[in-house]
């Protein structure tokens, strides 16, 4: 069982591509399970054709300590497993304990046990790596490769060396490495190279380069991936490749994350100033 | 030099105590030893009162095993928690609400409220729980108020935030302010999470802010008596209160509010109206006084009744300024039946105890205020330090305007407070005032502890675990005063070991009364052969000896 994380700025796109690429792997006959780590429960949304999900801290919180599995994980397109462990409303409580709760729950109730013969999990974490909370699927080997999806805008960028720094931190003690980055086009000038430059000062690879469609869009508003909505569109096909590269991928590393000045002065050498 | 001080500047028997400074500090890391140098201190006492400058109020370096508690401690437990009618919620996992229940030995009389409320022996927590700390746990919080009004119908709710709460950001005032509209009784909510600050006087802070916005000044009723004061920063652990209360009933003063020994939230909704503040612990409670002054126009004096002497002494302080010869003459009379009592227990005691010597540190007074008994017990106090005061308790308030704010004082609220309109009434002329300082009465002042202490005595701020053993083989004191948290590591080296912040079983010890208490009490411990008989098994015998298996 390959255990994988996505992380990026927020809305860059990680729920979508995370939904996008499980639904290529299960295509290929893989086993996926979908973790949402997003108090907004929505990193399912597609695969279940709607918020259709009760989450794991709603569920604890109903149900007391009675919880099965049936009641927190629903089976969604290409039986992929689907389960989102929720949190509470915005500016009340602490999200990132909630992850940690979550996660921990999951666990005692045999969701990674072998009998589920899982052959990847994909745990979709909210924005930026804020608290140790958010670090939770980063730790302990929870989740051993990580994916960071960006786009050629500065922030994003800036996230992305952030979120290696978190790695760098987890690396030696829990074994956590960067997989690689995930180019979610936003069609900046130079975007590729830029990214292409970035994943090389990261001491890493852009594992592949999802450019921008309005299909993602058009499948996102009926509830469905663009290999569900639209299977023969061109834009499946690259989130199939996508899903390929990352079964296939050697690429494994503990990330170098830049100074910020070198970070400024790469965005100069590639971005609008270039 | 001041008159006690000057009586006792015969040198420190024992090493000499730069030499036990240097060894304090030998076993530090370079960094840690020059920040406990400035904390360790050999008072030398110079023209003008003037003593060496100690630091205080700073963190404590991690992996020093300290004296002091937290914020949460220092409003709850030590502000808020003897005041009996007003039902104190704590916020927060069990552990912090339970642990400070009742550990203080704060008494209280609930006859003396019409009510006769007492809500002292209860312990009212939320038991947050995961689910809480995920979710938030204002609708639990809110639901712990409904339902200690239901069942208990108080006047006031207070609700002391713990650690978690600060973390996920709860907003217990504005539930505070919600339950107050829906119940329409008093309730207000303090941020002492336990991690502010440096000490448990953060939270001595915030309490004073919080009853101070919250309660002081709602009740102008002027009540009876003609002389009426407010006693501050003392808390009735062991009855302290109750003796100073007998004195000032027989002496015709009125109390109209003790901050906060036996206290009820009435009184100190009516405290503006008293028109003498007198502070008994300078650290905990000045901020209250300060604001009273600025805003209603009371004065506030410093004043100590551990102590006989002492006591007799701030009595006479009271009756010089109200400046009325029956208040003089009964206070005289008062002073003259009490104290043949109080000598004849002395000089019984006092063969007995004369010479001994005594280390306190404790608080942010008591180790000031008891060097006062031990004096009149002819004792020597050769070390004393506190947990958590600053340094104008130490070197007197002249010393505040060069206090360095540091960040973490600053993260404490400092309420921005000016005379109010309508009730801000002088007690007195600013020519009255001059004369009565010119009469030696000193207003708004505290002396500190250090030019009351002899040449060559150490003071310690923040006293380590390691710093109180090496104290004690170097010095070998025949008393140490202390917490319980010090209690049983002095005792192990076979030294009798007194409490002052809950006094063990025993007080009161304020007043005439208390200081015959206190007399008996250290004489019996000073004298009691039991300690010398004391040894641990490794001083007997031999250390056990072993070979590995494979020798």
């Amino acid at each position: 069982m390959r255990k994988i994380a996505i992380y990026g700025k927020g809305g860059i796109g990680k729920s979508t591509t995370t939904q996008n690429t499980v639904a290529g792997l299960a295509e290929m006959g893989l086993k996926v399970m979908v973790v949402g780590c997003d108090p907004k429960a929505d990193s399912t949304r597609l695969l279940l054709h709607g918020l259709a999900q009760r989450t794991v801290l709603d569920t604890l919180r109903d149900e007391g300590e009675d919880v099965e599995l049936e009641d927190v994980r629903k089976e969604g397109f290409g039986k992929i497993l689907c389960t989102e462990s929720g949190g509470p409303e915005p500016g009340v409580g602490c999200a990132g304990r909630g992850i940690i709760t979550s996660i921990n729950l999951l666990e005692q109730l045999g969701a990674y046990a072998e009998s589920e013969a899982l052959d990847y999990v994909f745990y979709d974490v909210l924005g930026d790596v804020v608290c140790g909370g958010f670090a939770m699927p980063i730790r302990e080997g929870k989740a051993q490769e990580i994916y960071i999806v960006v786009s050629g805008e500065m922030m994003a960028m800036y996230a992305a060396n952030n979120i290696c720094k978190g790695i760098v931190k987890f690396a030696e003690a829990g074994g956590v490495r960067l997989g690689g980055l995930i180019c979610n086009s936003r069609k900046v000038d130079n975007e590729r190279e830029m990214i292409e430059a970035l994943a090389d000062r990261l001491g890493t690879h852009m594992i592949h380069f999802v450019p921008r469609d309005n299909m993602v869009q058009r499948a996102e508003i009926n509830r469905k991936t663009v290999i569900d909505f639209e299977p023969d569109h061109p834009q499946a096909e690259e989130y199939r490749t996508l899903a390929r590269k990352i079964a296939e991928n050697q690429l494994k590393v503990i990330p170098k994350p830049m100074a910020i000045e070198d970070l400024e002065k790469l965005l100069i050498d590639y971005g609008i100033a270039a | 030099m001041t008159e006690t001080a000057r009586s006792q500047t015969a040198p420190i028997e024992g090493p000499d105590p730069e030499k036990v400074k240097a060894e304090l500090l030998a076993k530090y890391p370079p960094k840690v030893a020059r920040k406990r140098a400035k904390q360790i201190i050999v008072n030398r006492l110079e023209p003008g009162d003037k003593v060496p400058e100690i630091n205080a109020n700073v963190r404590t370096v991690p992996g020093l095993m300290s004296q002091r508690g937290c914020c949460y401690a220092g409003c709850k437990g030590v502000v808020l928690g003897p005041t009996r009618d007003i039902v104190n919620i704590t916020h927060g996992p069990i552990g912090c609400g339970f642990y400070s229940w009742l550990t203080r030995r704060n008494q209280t009389d609930p006859d003396t409220t019409p009510d006769g409320h007492n809500f002292m022996t209860y312990c009212f927590s939320t038991d947050m729980q995961e689910k809480e700390i995920i979710f938030g746990g204002e609708k639990k919080l809110r639901q712990a108020i409904q339902e200690a009004y239901d069942n208990f119908k108080p006047k006031a709710i207070a609700v002391f935030a713990t650690c978690p709460v600060g973390l996920i950001g709860d907003d217990i005032h504005s539930v505070c302010r919600e339950m107050k509209a829906a119940l329409g009784i008093n309730v207000f909510g303090f941020s002492c999470e336990g991690y502010k600050g440096v000490s448990q006087s953060a939270g001595h802070h915030i309490a004073n802010n919080q009853i101070f916005k919250h309660v002081v000044g709602l009740d102008d009723t002027i009540g009876a008596g003609e002389f009426r004061v407010n006693l501050l920063g003392e808390y009735n652990i062991g009855g302290d209160a109750f003796e100073i209360e007998r004195i000032f009933e027989k002496c015709g003063i009125t109390t109209v509010a003790t901050f906060s020994g036996n206290s009820s939230i009435d009184a100190f909704a009516n405290s503006h109206t008293a028109d003498l503040n007198l502070i008994m612990c300078h650290r905990s409670i000045n901020y209250v006084a300060e604001m009273m002054e600025k805003k209603f126009g009371v004065p506030w004096i410093k004043i100590n009744f551990i102590g006989a002497e002492a006591t007799a002494k701030s009595l006479r302080k009271i009756a010089a300024y109200f400046d009325d010869p029956a208040l003089t003459e009964r206070v005289e009379a008062v002073i003259a039946e009490e104290l043949p009592a109080v000598q004849a227990a002395r000089d019984d005691i006092r063969p007995r105890t004369a010479g001994k010597r005594a280390m306190l540190f404790v608080g942010g007074s008591r180790a000031h205020h008891y060097q006062e008994l031990f004096r009149e017990l002819g004792m020597r106090t050769l070390s004393a330090g506190y947990e958590f005061a600053h340094r104008d308790d130490y070197e007197g308030r002249k010393v505040l305007p060069g206090v360095k704010v540091d960040a973490d004082s600053r993260n404490i609220e400092e309420l921005d407070v000016c005379q109010d309109p309508d009730r801000y009434r002088p007690r007195k002329t600013p020519e009255e005032l001059a004369a009565l300082s010119a009469k030696g009465l000193e207003f708004k002042d505290y002396q500190g502890m250090m030019p009351e202490m002899p040449e060559g005595s150490m003071v310690i701020d923040d006293i380590s675990q390691f710093e109180t053993d090496l104290m004690i083989e170097k010095y070998r004191p025949d008393i140490f005063c202390a917490g319980i948290k010090e209690k049983y590591m002095i005792q192990k080296h076979g030294i009798p070991m007194k409490q002052l912040h809950s006094y063990d079983y025993g007080g009161p010890y304020a007043g005439f009364k208390g200081a015959v208490n206190f007399y008996r009490e250290i004489d019996r411990m000073v004298n009691s052969r039991v300690w010398g008989y004391l040894k641990a098994p490794w001083q007997t015998n031999p250390e056990l000896a072993a070979t590995y298996a494979w020798e």
